[in-house]
């Protein structure tokens, strides 16, 4: 098989003439970034709310918190998009509707992969948050109360702090998740990382350049993600508690 | 001060406690034993509404517990509870843990909460160690933390749910120490423990539970010298042995 490798595609200019294929993948580069940062500040503030409505001594708020997480995990991702994309804003009241198919074509892409993202990862940081509170041991939530907190103030100053710490690793793992996942934003017409890589193929048939460019792309966002989510847990270490001994 | 009427209570269908009733006066020291599983630690955890009861009554200072219209949180912050697994927050220092229901429950300004704390820590010997984490301090150390958070509330009456029974021996006296000068000081307390020795030297009068049920509330002297029940008999032939 004979491939002409050819590395100095990316600085040359593109049809279109405004910008290299290198500039290309930047710009897609910024919206997968900006895509799975909001999405993500979505994701973990949903999150936390609904996994501390399923922990809660309130049949009714814990069966809310339920029906969130396992219609939003059990949905494939690809389905739910599409349902945010396509279809919801055809059963929104038409003025609704019709206010958002009049938004500049990138932003509704945006905003419907922006909460799809978001609200499919909440459910899963919810769960996280659900099995941290969970793991703490029963009595800290009884001293709490022993001392007079109400029950907010023993979620907000003892047990969330504890539990935050402690699902940390796998809260990181959501966030790699997060960035990865937000590639599915290329099948309703974003162009953000993947879909640029696509486009790159397609208009200079060099495959092999586009997509390694592309993984180191990706690669970078996540070293980056866990270069400062392990700042993040080393600076929440608790000393003389798990990972607090150095 | 406590007076619990007629308590039961029951997981589901199982009753864990039958129609417990005592009184607690002002200044009284009461040690509550049995073997496990008899309900002690239960009924401990009803005076202050951690846990619910089905039937019956308990009045602290005059509130009722078990009626839906008290405030619960207002209630609790009024009597000091220290548990067997000492229940530090792990994440803050010990200062931070003395401050924290001082500052949100009571309101006091942070210096004035930062000063009892400091003076409840000296006289459990630990102020040494304000600006630690409790996952830094031993077992009887965290212990004597926990009784000192307690302190710091300005407490009518204390509850103790063993404190000891998860200590090394060693630490056990350390603890014991600090509870016998608070019982000399005239605080109101109501104690689950298993240690005799203590119950010997401070209690007023012992309860003994067995199945659920109060089976004798006597005298410490009664209680030691000739109790009236079998069970209570048994029991304390198997811990006094030694």
């Amino acid at each position: 098989m004979a491939y002409n490798w050819n590395w100095s595609i990316f600085l040359s200019d593109t049809p279109a003439g405004d910008a290299t294929y290198l500039g290309w993948l930047f710009t897609g580069l910024q919206w997968t970034v900006t895509l799975s940062l909001s999405a993500w500040l979505i994701a973990l503030s949903v999150g936390s709310l609904f996994g501390v409505l399923r922990t809660v001594p309130n049949r009714g708020l814990a069966l809310l918190g339920t029906t969130y997480v396992e219609i939003f995990r059990n949905v494939p991702l690809l389905v739910q998009l599409f349902i945010w994309y396509f279809v919801l804003p055809e059963l929104l009241p038409r003025e609704l509707g019709d206010a958002f198919k009049q938004l500049n074509p990138l932003l509704q892409q945006f905003l419907a992969a922006m909460v799809c993202l978001g609200l499919f990862t909440g459910a899963r940081v919810s769960e996280q948050v659900r099995s941290g509170i969970n793991s703490l041991p029963r009595g800290q939530k009884n001293a709490a109360l022993a001392l007079g907190l109400t029950l907010p103030q023993a979620y907000r100053y003892v047990m969330l702090p504890m539990a935050f710490r402690i699902i940390i690793p796998p809260l990181t793992s959501e966030f790699l998740n997060i960035f990865k996942n937000s590639a599915v934003a290329t099948t309703i017409g974003l162009i953000e990382l993947s879909r640029q890589a696509q486009q790159l193929v397609d208009y200079t048939a060099q495959p092999y350049e586009a997509f390694i460019a592309v993984t180191v792309m990706y690669l970078l966002i996540n070293v980056t993600v866990m270069f400062l989510m392990r700042r993040v847990e080393v600076n929440a270490r608790v000393p003389g508690y798990i990972g607090g001994s150095r | 001060m406590i007076s619990i009427r007629q308590v039961s209570k029951w997981y589901g269908s199982f009753q864990v406690l039958t129609e417990c009733t005592t009184e607690i006066q002002k200044g009284e020291v009461i040690v509550v034993c049995g073997p496990s599983g008899s309900g002690k630690s239960t009924l401990i955890k009803c005076v202050n509404g951690l846990e619910p009861f089905q039937a019956g009554e308990i009045m602290l200072d005059g509130t009722s517990v078990g009626d839906a219209k008290t405030n619960l949180s207002k209630l609790r912050a009024r009597v000091g509870m220290v548990f067997q697994h000492f229940e530090l927050f792990p994440h803050m220092r010990i200062i931070d843990n003395l401050t924290l229901a001082q500052i949100r429950v009571l309101g006091r300004a942070s210096e004035e909460a930062r000063d009892k704390g400091l003076k409840l820590l000296e006289r459990v010997g630990l102020k040494a160690h304000a600006e630690k984490f409790p996952g830094e301090l031993s077992g009887g150390q965290q212990q004597r933390v926990a009784i000192a958070r307690a302190l710091c509330m300005d407490p009518i009456a204390m509850l103790f749910d063993e404190p000891t029974s998860a200590l090394d021996p060693e630490m056990i006296n350390e603890v014991l120490d600090v509870m016998v000068e608070l019982a000399s000081e005239g605080m109101t307390m109501m104690c689950v423990t298993h240690e005799m020795g203590f119950a010997r030297k401070v209690a007023h009068r012992v309860i003994f539970m067995d199945q659920g049920r109060i089976v004798e509330d006597a005298a410490k002297d009664d209680f030691f010298g000739k109790p009236r029940s079998e069970r209570a008999q048994l029991f304390l032939s198997k811990i006094l042995q030694h």
